[in-house]
């Protein structure tokens, strides 16, 4: 199609809100009913991916999930590198969220703390985590985000950290609050952090979400259940952890990261500062 | 001679399972970004070359929040070791980019033509992230000049025609290279398992 056929773009906002509004209880009914079909799937010697592309309760991955199954290929040489970082690509002053201006943000304190990993447990060290989040009110500081809370001076939500020689990364932020958006009347977003990470091959790259454990929301949200499988739900919920409490500063909560890629990162000499 | 595939090692098993992945959101963009993030190559330096190309749904309608990165061999066939892709100097040449889609679906890198070690067809390693999408999709793009060494890609032969042009770039007159993304629909672009 020719650039001039195509319809004009629309205002990026407008495209937030599902246009059915359908009900919490319709969107219930829609996850249930997939998962189900899911597990009956997998019992049948299917093979699906562990986080769903075409999973409609998400409305707007109705038209942005690819229709074909993707090509399996070997990955050629660019692929089994990834870009190189080291401790000296962040300043110290980004993992902690709550130090980026004059004032302290209102919230919960919190770090959270974990490990990058491959597939076979050798820690992933010189890897660039990013973060971003909403605040404790559950707004973000995207000029799109419509959400009426107030916005908080002291607290712009976006961290960056690169991992020590054992896989390790840190952060100090407050506990984001849950956030209402357009997908379905009454829409929440259980509280989440979003993660960014690259692994030792591009092949690794992953983006997830980091949630908080006991959150109501977790049945009800679309997002945390494009994943058909309970138990890998479940790894993206941060675990408590009281060592990692930090006594009158912050609660402290534990989230390691698994990154796949292909049998050939198996081979690769790990990565690191030279 | 013993042929070296026999002596390689094979994989042992995986110990843990992987994190599953999940969309990128609405609102990445302040989270994700860094001064020149989408100049791998500083803009008009020799070599430098813009690829762009409008991020497709499958109504045809642009993508406004898109998140789209490239990782690519240098000139000269080179994987980029070096860092300083979220630092840019001007000069070092990461091979690492990200780019945001516009509010018309269109996103951008100034960088180089990845070169051929042996002969092989050259690409860009390619994530697409995006509100909507799930999780993140693999492709690769190719440079469209080379012919012979396109049609011995192993990739490349493996699809039909259709589905094979919406790996390969158009080069234009000026050098520039322009690539759709389409993720769904027809057209459809091919994304890679590994």
């Amino acid at each position: 199609m020719a650039q001039d056929d195509r319809p004009p773009a629309a205002a990026p906002e407008s495209l937030l809100a599902a246009p059915d509004r359908a009900s919490q209880s319709q969107i219930d009914a829609e996850t249930r009913e997939l998962h189900a079909e899911y597990a009956r799937r997998i019992e049948a010697g299917e093979r699906l991916p562990r986080t769903m592309y075409d999973f409609p309760p998400y409305r707007s991955s109705i038209l942005r999930h690819p229709t074909k199954d993707p090509k399996l290929v070997d990955p050629e040489t660019i692929e089994l590198f990834s870009p190189a970082y080291g401790q000296r690509d962040v300043a110290a002053i980004e993992s902690d969220l709550t130090l980026q201006h004059a004032g302290e943000p209102l919230g919960e304190r919190i770090t959270v703390t974990g490990r990058l990993l491959d597939s076979w447990g050798r820690p992933l060290r010189n890897q660039l985590v990013e973060i971003w989040q909403a605040n404790a009110a559950g707004r973000y500081i995207h000029q799109r985000d419509q959400h009426p809370a107030p916005l908080d001076p002291n607290f712009t939500g976006a961290g960056r950290a690169v991992t020590n020689d054992a896989g390790e990364y840190s952060f100090t932020t407050i506990k984001p609050g849950p956030y209402p958006w357009k997908n379905h009347v009454n829409a929440w977003r259980p509280a989440h952090i979003h993660f960014s990470v690259f692994g030792s091959s591009f092949t690794q790259r992953l983006v997830t979400q980091m949630y908080f454990p006991g959150d109501p929301l977790f049945p009800l949200d679309p997002i945390y259940n494009t994943i058909r499988d309970q138990r890998d739900r479940d790894r993206l919920i941060g675990v408590y952890d009281h060592d990692l409490t930090v006594p009158e500063f912050s609660m402290g909560y534990r989230f390691d990261i698994v990154v796949d890629g292909a049998d050939a990162t198996w081979f690769e000499a790990e990565e690191g500062e030279r | 001679m013993t042929d070296p595939i026999t002596v390689r090692p094979s994989v042992p098993p995986r110990t843990l399972e992987p994190t599953p992945g999940q969309t990128v959101g609405p609102f990445f963009a302040y989270g994700t970004t860094f001064p020149k993030k989408h100049e791998v190559a500083f803009p008009h330096s020799p070599g430098a070359i813009v690829l762009g190309g409008t991020v497709l749904d499958g109504a045809g309608a642009p993508i406004p929040d898109a998140m789209i990165e490239i990782f690519a061999a240098d000139a000269d066939g080179s994987v980029p070791r070096a860092r300083g892709s979220f630092r840019r100097d001007d000069h070092t040449f990461t091979g690492f980019g990200r780019a945001f889609t516009s509010d018309e679906g269109h996103y951008e890198f100034w960088t180089r033509n990845p070169g051929s070690v042996r002969g092989e067809a050259p690409f860009f390693a390619v994530v697409v992230f995006a509100r909507g999408l799930p999780d993140k999709l693999h492709t690769r793009i190719y440079l469209p000049d080379d012919a012979a060494a396109l049609a011995a890609d192993p990739l490349l032969a493996s699809l039909d025609p259709a589905e094979r042009a919406t790996l390969v770039a158009r080069r234009e007159p000026s050098g520039h290279l322009v690539h759709d993304i389409r993720l769904q629909g027809e057209g459809e672009t091919v994304f890679l398992a590994y």
